[in-house]
């Protein structure tokens, strides 16, 4: 369904251009759930930005490679295909559900909003938010959804965010970071939440996380990044039970163990590093 | 007679300009953002008050914008109503029997309330007919520069880039000439009129409101809510119209009101320098500019002053409370 080519992006800045994502290649298959992970700059968000054009260009440039959706080259759309993209063939759960929810307006109509533009078939488009809202677990959601995002707690606003993405039917759903902002609790609410929505719907997930925790109950797949490069790309139970790559290993020692006693938590050393993955700034 | 000068035609604009905002009320409490704001509004005492003052102000102006034939040539409806209201002969306290002159006081026909200009006209009655030339030039002018600035400064705020520096660079350029300087260049060019004066200020007004509306977009723009709607495949006139809009538009009502003071006694400077009003139009800064001679004689003439200061002060307070009010109504969080 998803097929990534040799996908390089950079970022064009007053010091020449700087690499952000350098040559990666990513498939996936519908139903499937990818995680991608990695550290802070590792360039996985901009991956999953560049999925659909997000980036503003400039300073983004597309290198090169090819992003090949249900067979279409997404770097070769024109503006109008892509905004039937956005959304319709691949929505987007951001980090940050307070902000992402526009603070005027209920939560209503920015669901009805998403419905309103890819299908316009839906004749109750009341009864379609509610139904949205319901899927991801808002209790209530026929009296919830006339609430403005303020008076909802930071896990139901993600539900929504959630729920807007899901009111679009996209056959692909790009989870940005989408439980950093949450405390653990309700994490795992959220992750089961999607877990579930995936085998009801049937679409797939790419799950963007700096979070080795998290994967396991999730994710089909895992795909590591490091300095924009995928440096170790598997089964999860494999990788994380055998991980190939030095980055990787480094990676899941930093997850502190339950019952472990340490006095420090473990770090990477970077500059061990440097001689598998150069630096991309020189 | 040309055809603009016929009094059908200018009574039908102004009926049409009435059907035309009531018709957009009308229109936009059927939605639901307005409805709930008009439920917070109706328990708003303040908010109520003010409101009824700022209607109480647009019958006034109306009343003399509108005009009906008289023997010679045409009155307005203000005008016809207070015409039992004699004329004296010079200037008269309020409450006076005789004209304001120690030397030779004269006996006056009637009792004025707050007393009589230098032509002798009624203080009170002048002060009421003002109210259409505060309106014209608040109104039109906001009419005006407001969707002229709004527009300008979300483009550069979203677009940034070359959009940007084009709005900048014509901004900058009209903010680099002296205002009143261009001021009286418009209008010597276009001609003496309200209407004329509207657009002049109107030309001037947008740029600092433009300004405000590009830095606040700037920074609304990277709130991830912009991201999420393009992500959603918005496209960008709905983001700037749907999200964006809304989101700087408490900018908007707080720069009318604040704005709407300076254009009032704009009117009384351009007047004073000649290019503004026609002479006779009764105008509050026309007032407020001849006490500067009534407060230097002996004894000094204060009614007319404080009459029209008065009347500004309480248009300019109803505006700033309801403002303040509407912007309340409409924020979600105070629900």
């Amino acid at each position: 369904m998803l097929q990534v080519r040799n996908l390089s992006v950079d970022f064009v800045s007053e010091n020449g251009r700087v690499p952000a994502v350098r040559g990666i290649n990513l498939h996936m298959a519908p139903g499937e759930t990818l995680a991608v992970v990695g550290e802070s700059g590792s360039g996985k968000s901009v991956t999953g930005l560049a999925l659909t054009r997000l980036l503003p260009e400039p300073p983004a440039v597309y290198a090169s490679g090819e992003i090949l959706f249900e067979g279409r080259n997404v770097l070769q759309m024109n503006p109008r295909e892509l905004r039937a993209l956005r959304g319709g063939g691949i929505a987007y759960v951001f980090q940050e559900p307070s902000t992402s929810l526009n603070p005027v307006f209920t939560i209503h109509s920015q669901i009805a909003e998403a419905i309103r533009l890819h299908r316009s078939d839906v004749a109750d488009v009341d009864a379609e938010v509610a139904r949205c809202l319901d899927l991801v677990g808002i209790v209530n959601p026929k009296q919830r959804m006339w609430d403005y995002p303020h008076q909802l707690s930071g896990g139901m606003q993600q539900r929504a965010m959630i729920a807007m993405a899901l009111a679009c039917r996209p056959r692909l759903l790009v989870a940005d970071e989408p439980t950093t902002a949450l405390d653990v609790t309700i994490q795992a609410q959220i992750l089961e939440q999607m877990r579930q929505l995936k085998q009801q719907l049937g679409m797939s997930i790419l799950l963007i996380t700096h979070n080795f925790g998290i994967i396991s109950g999730i994710a089909d797949r895992v795909a590591v990044m490091f300095r924009g490069q995928i440096v170790e790309e598997g089964p999860t139970a494999e990788v994380l039970g055998n991980p190939q790559h030095p980055y990787t290993r480094a990676l899941i020692a930093c997850i502190p163990q339950l019952g472990q006693r340490r006095k420090r938590l473990t770090t990477i050393n970077h500059e061990e590093l440097d001689s598998l993955v150069p630096p991309t700034l020189p | 007679m040309a055809f603009y000068d016929r009094l059908w035609v200018q009574n039908t604009l102004i009926a049409l300009v009435y059907a035309l905002v009531a018709w957009v009320l009308a229109g936009g409490l059927r939605s639901e953002r307005w409805t709930s704001a008009w439920r917070r509004l109706r328990r708003d005492r303040v908010g109520l008050l003010s409101m009824g003052v700022l209607l109480a102000y647009l019958v006034l102006g109306t009343l003399e914008l509108v005009r009906i034939p008289a023997q010679t040539g045409s009155v307005s409806v203000l005008e016809r109503l207070t015409a039992g209201i004699p004329q004296e002969k010079g200037y008269s306290a309020p409450w006076a029997e005789t004209t304001l002159s120690a030397a030779n006081p004269l006996p006056l026909k009637g009792r004025h309330l707050l007393g009589t200009d230098a032509l002798g006209r009624d203080t009170l009655v002048q002060t009421l007919r003002a109210t259409r030339t505060a309106l014209l030039i608040g109104g039109l002018t906001s009419v005006i520069y407001i969707p002229l600035g709004v527009l300008l400064g979300i483009l550069a705020g979203y677009y940034r880039r070359w959009v940007d520096d084009l709005v900048q660079y014509f901004y900058s350029t009209i903010a680099a000439v002296p205002e009143i300087l261009m001021l009286v260049a418009i209008l010597l060019v276009l001609g003496k009129g309200l209407g004329t004066m509207a657009i002049a200020l109107g030309i001037t007004g947008w740029v600092g409101l433009a300004r405000l509306i590009r830095g606040e977009t700037l920074r609304q723009v990277e709130r991830p809510y912009v991201a999420a709607a393009q992500a959603m495949g918005q496209s960008d006139w709905k983001i700037l119209t749907n999200h964006l809009l809304p989101n700087v538009m408490h900018l908007v009502v707080i720069k009318f009101v604040l704005g709407f003071s300076g254009l009032v006694l704009a009117e009384s400077v351009l007047s004073y320098l000649g290019v503004g009003s026609p002479v006779g139009t009764p105008s509050w800064g026309a007032m407020i500019d001849a006490s500067r001679s009534e407060l230097s004689r002996e004894p000094f003439v204060w009614w007319n002053l404080a009459a029209s200061t008065s009347a500004l002060f309480l248009l300019v307070l109803s505006l700033n409370l309801f403002g303040d009010s509407l912007r309340r109504a409409f924020d979600p969080r105070r629900s």
